[in-house]
């Protein structure tokens, strides 16, 4: 069965890494993570993801979930959330992760960086709006500081607070003061985090080894 | 010597820098004389009793226990009131006099600037060396040599601990593996290839290289390939190179010594036991190694954690917290010394396991204590070192042998540049983030050997090949302080590397860093396997839960690295902020966003200010107090006593000024959740400050419905504590603000007047250019 689906499977496998830009290597053993991960079924499910024991102490759980069931991930231009996917869009939001290879051009590089920017603002933004507004942004914060214990509301509001001024002032510089200003646009993200360098530092390890077994 | 002194600033362009270099290079030389007659003079009196040196000091320390009888007994004249001793301050005097020197070199560079803009001050301070030890060769005299104990217990233990305590950790974890790789390997490689081609070479060239043996071959390969930490900082320093890079470069030369002390030992005890088999080579290495690192690497670990610990319990004895640090590391080096390990690979975890726990414990005093004397003492030992470079090879004995050094060049710059490559290659298929050829290039060019392979030279047993080698090392010493570096800024330039960032970290920055740690681990986990950042958040839920615990004193421990960040954000903001208003400058950012553009209608919220501990509130209130005394006091005092100005110019600055003030005082009332006197702000009506303004004072609400903000805030303590969290001023541009001001002008006069008749009766309703002069002056 298992050979079977993985020999049929195959002319898929070369659809998906001329899409995802993964080698075939990778997408076998993605596939086979899927299939641990589903129980075997078709789809994966939000509670198959919150049921890995390792992402229940991550404080930014709920985020990562979601972000598999967004479909403005799956580069098809949708929008608004899905109940279950298919291993596709599980594979296409993992090349989000996918390193830059070496041999780029400076416009390529500027692609991957806006691609990567993409993914994180779509995790800020869970209302869809296009915006990261001030309430967005303090639920943020507050998640990240979730795990600390004794924490209270207003500190997580202040940082929240802190950073938004930060993140006018930069991108708008001199504003009226009955002047309001939304929210973070993807546009002012951009200018934010410009020189984060996020194209080196949100990568994956992908290995062509199947350690799956290792590991829950 | 004067003269060449005096040459170097008639190159300089400025008057006053030649005036002032002149003086250091006239001072330099006077302290130069002093120092060779000095040495002279000693050898003079051991001379006049014709022994040697040492029994010549012990002479005229007994001539001059003598000279009390004498006086006693034969002359019975008056007690010498002002006689001449110098023998018993002999030592700490010279010492003083060197490193005098040093610094006034270093002092000379600077103030120069065309010259030190080319070459790197390591060359320049090499040569002033040579120089010193020309003049105390030519004066006859022997001069100070490069021991072992004392570059290895006292110039070199404070650069490698400013290093190591200062090393950015996460740049550093982040290419570990690289960094290992290439110390490891690298120099493994480089040993055994140059040491066996040259042998090679030895061989077949003939007569007077024959007698160099395979042993001592590697022996002297081993000195030669380890990069030098104290070269490469000091070269590395004047050029800001990215992180990357500096970490690699600066990673390698520190983790290599620890190859180097292995194999220079092994080789030692190979070289006297004989004969050896390859197999007692590699278990040799092997169990060296193993031991070696693990060893040196727990030794450190263990003091950094004692002073961790004692750390803890500093908060009544603040004044020796700084002591603690030094002297904990000072022993950890020591300690590993004793076992024959690595001392230098011990500092380096030795301040890495200490910094974090400590840094969270001491004052903000000790801090920029620990943190200037580092720098301090680490920038004058390395002043000294070079300069005893300079001398020792004036100084030493040498034997030329051109094919050999010429040999020991090029194979260097070869097998650094092969090593480099093949790495690289193997490197690159485990990283996420390639090395690119530029890379590349740069780490295998800033390879630079220094001091530390000199004084090992100087420990070889004395055979007759030892000149050869000390010769051969000095040469690949100088080529590459001097050719690369000297070369490397230019290749930099050319090449384009990427330089390093300078900008601060921000608050979202740190923030996104957060975020993005915990996304990767979760997609990591998503994904299945146990990859770096799985372990990476291991580690920091161990630490937070258990070690933090123990290490960090009171409520400290508990706080959560962005709240830390935080608040020393906010620490320093006030601190630039005080000390910007008493240079009447003020500070960069440029925008006039405040809250109420981004807050909108929202419900009421309860008191938003950030929970500081209180010895923090009590430490910055302190200091926002004081500064502000000292600028209401210029202030007042500016009043009486400058009534002669241009009050067009003094309206400006007073403007200035009072700006200043009111921010500052805003700040005061955001940490002392106290309103700050409302009256003296009153006068000051600028455009943008008023939605400020009206919103700061409780009954001025109505005034002039600025903005939203004032309308829906119907609560004044809200909309303080909103306010006050403006973390980034509201400034305004210098465009900005010249409009303000011309508006101001205009507008002063009759706000004054309302005011006049508002608020307070002066003595003096005089004409105009008084009122308008008090009205300035309102404090």
């Amino acid at each position: 069965m298992g050979a079977l689906q993985s020999a049929s499977a195959h002319p898929e496998y070369g659809d998906l890494a001329e899409k995802t830009g993964f080698s075939i290597g990778k997408i076998r053993v993605l596939h086979k993570r899927f299939k641990q991960l589903s129980h075997n079924e078709e789809t994966l499910r939000r509670d198959h993801l919150n049921d890995i024991p390792d992402l229940a102490c991550n404080p930014i759980r709920a985020q990562i979930v979601e972000a598999f069931f967004d479909r403005r991930n799956y580069h098809q231009n949708g929008e608004g959330p899905v109940q279950e996917i298919g291993f596709e869009e599980f594979l296409v939001v993992m090349s989000h992760f996918r390193p830059p290879s070496l041999h780029m051009t400076e416009e390529q590089r500027e692609n991957v960086r806006r691609e990567k920017l993409r993914f994180l603002f779509n995790m800020h933004d869970t209302d869809n709006d296009g915006t990261i507004t001030l309430e967005e942004y303090r639920h943020v914060v507050e998640e990240l500081l979730s795990r600390s214990g004794a924490l209270e509301k207003e500190t997580a509001k202040s940082i929240a607070d802190a950073a938004m001024l930060e993140v006018a002032s930069i991108s708008m510089g001199h504003m009226e003061p009955d002047e309001f200003y939304e929210g973070i646009t993807f546009e002012h993200f951009l200018k934010l985090l410009h020189g984060f360098e996020i194209e080196s530092k949100m990568n994956i390890h992908f290995l062509n080894m199947d350690t799956s077994t290792l590991c829950k | 010597m004067a003269a060449l002194a005096l040459r170097a600033p008639r190159s300089s362009s400025s008057s006053g820098g030649r005036s002032a270099a002149r003086l250091a290079g006239l001072l330099a030389c006077v302290l130069l004389l002093a120092a060779g007659a000095s040495a002279s003079r000693d050898e003079g009196s051991g001379e006049s009793n014709g022994t040697r040196r040492d029994p010549g000091r012990v002479e005229s320390g007994t001539r001059r226990d003598l000279h009390p009888r004498s006086n006693l007994t034969a002359h019975k004249k008056a007690f010498p009131v002002l006689s001449f001793n110098y023998e018993h301050v002999r030592k700490p005097f010279e010492i003083s006099l060197w490193i005098l020197l040093a610094l006034l070199m270093k002092l000379g560079f600077h103030i120069i600037p065309r010259v030190s803009n080319v070459v790197p001050e390591s060359c320049l301070l090499i040569v002033v060396g040579l120089l010193v030890g020309g003049l105390i060769k030519a004066i006859g005299e022997k001069a100070p040599v490069l021991h072992y104990e004392l570059f290895f217990f006292y110039l070199l233990p404070p650069i490698i601990l400013d290093a190591g305590y200062f090393l950015p950790i996460r740049p550093f974890m982040e290419n570990l593996g690289t960094i290992l790789v290439f110390a490891v390997v690298g120099t493994l490689w480089n040993a055994f290839f140059i040491g066996g081609m040259m042998y090679a070479v030895c061989q077949i060239a003939g007569a007077q290289l024959g007698g160099v043996d395979l042993l001592s071959c590697l022996l002297f390969r081993t000195i030669i390939s380890a990069v030098d930490p104290v070269a490469v900082l000091a070269v590395f320093k004047e050029i800001h190179i990215n992180d990357l890079l500096h970490i690699l470069l600066f990673g390698e030369s520190l983790l290599n010594n620890a190859v180097t002390v292995v194999l220079y030992h092994l080789f030692k005890e190979f070289s006297q036991a004989g004969t050896v088999t390859v197999g007692d080579a590699l278990l040799g290495i092997v169990c060296f190694f193993v031991v070696l690192s693990l060893g040196s690497i727990m030794v450190g670990a263990i003091y950094g954690l004692l002073g961790a610990f004692t750390s803890r319990f500093t908060s009544h004895t603040r004044v020796i917290e700084p002591l603690f640090v030094f002297l904990y590391s000072y022993m950890a080096y020591l300690s590993a010394e004793v076992f024959r390990l690595s001392g230098i690979m011990s500092l380096i975890p030795c301040g890495v396991t200490m910094r974090p726990y400590v840094e969270a414990n001491i004052s903000h005093k000790s801090h920029t204590t620990i943190k200037y004397f580092l720098k301090m003492w680490s920038s004058v030992n390395e002043t000294l070192i070079f300069i005893f470079l300079g001398v020792s090879t004036v100084a030493g004995p040498h034997a030329w042998n051109w094919t050999f050094v010429i040999l020991t060049v090029i194979l260097c710059l070869v097998s650094t540049v092969l090593g480099v490559i093949g790495l690289t290659y193997i490197i690159n298929k485990f990283r996420i983030v390639k090395l690119t050829k530029k890379d590349q290039f740069i780490v295998a060019y800033g390879g630079l050997r220094g001091a530390i392979a000199f004084s090992l030279g100087f420990l070889l047993t004395n055979n007759k090949m030892k000149n050869m080698f000390l010769t051969a090392i000095i040469t690949v010493i100088f080529f590459t302080v001097f050719v690369q570096g000297m070369t490397i800024r230019p290749l930099v330039e050319l090449l384009a590397v990427k330089k390093k960032k300078e900008s601060k970290r921000s608050i979202n920055e740190e923030i996104h860093t957060q975020f993005l740690d915990h996304l990767l681990t979760g997609i990591e986990e998503v994904c299945g396997h146990y990859g770096h950042h799985h372990w990476k958040d291991k580690l920091n839920r161990f630490n937070k839960s258990y070690v933090k615990k123990w290490l960090i004193a009171g409520e400290r421990s508990t706080e959560p690295q962005l709240i830390s960040f935080y608040n020393k954000m906010e620490m320093k903001q006030a601190m630039m902020l005080v000390e910007s208003g008493s240079s009447a400058k003020l500070p960069s950012i440029v925008s006039s966003v405040s809250m109420q553009n981004i807050q909108q209608k929202g419900p009421t919220r309860g008191r938003a200010i950030p929970s500081i501990s209180k010895s923090r509130e009590a430490e910055i209130r302190k200091i926002l107090r004081a500064n502000l005394q000292k600028t209401r006091q210029r202030l007042r005092s500016y009043s009486r006593h400058d009534l002669l100005i241009d009050p067009f110019k003094d309206n400006l600055s007073e403007v200035r000024f009072r700006k200043q003030r009111v921010e500052m005082e805003r700040r005061m009332s955001h940490y002392l959740t106290v309103p700050a006197n409302r009256q003296e702000t009153t006068p000051v009506r600028k455009v943008c400050f008023e939605p400020e303004h009206q919103v700061y004072t409780y009954d001025t609400e109505g005034e002039s419905p600025r903005g939203r903000a004032a309308q829906t805030h119907p609560s004044p303590p809200d909309t303080i504590g909103l306010v006050n969290e403006a973390t980034p001023r509201p400034n305004q541009s210098s465009a900005l603000r010249d409009r303000d001001e011309t508006e101001l002008r205009a507008k002063a006069p009759d706000d004054q007047e309302e005011q006049l008749k508002l608020s307070r009766c002066l003595s003096d309703p005089g004409p105009n250019k008084d009122e308008e002069e008090d009205g300035s002056f309102v404090s």
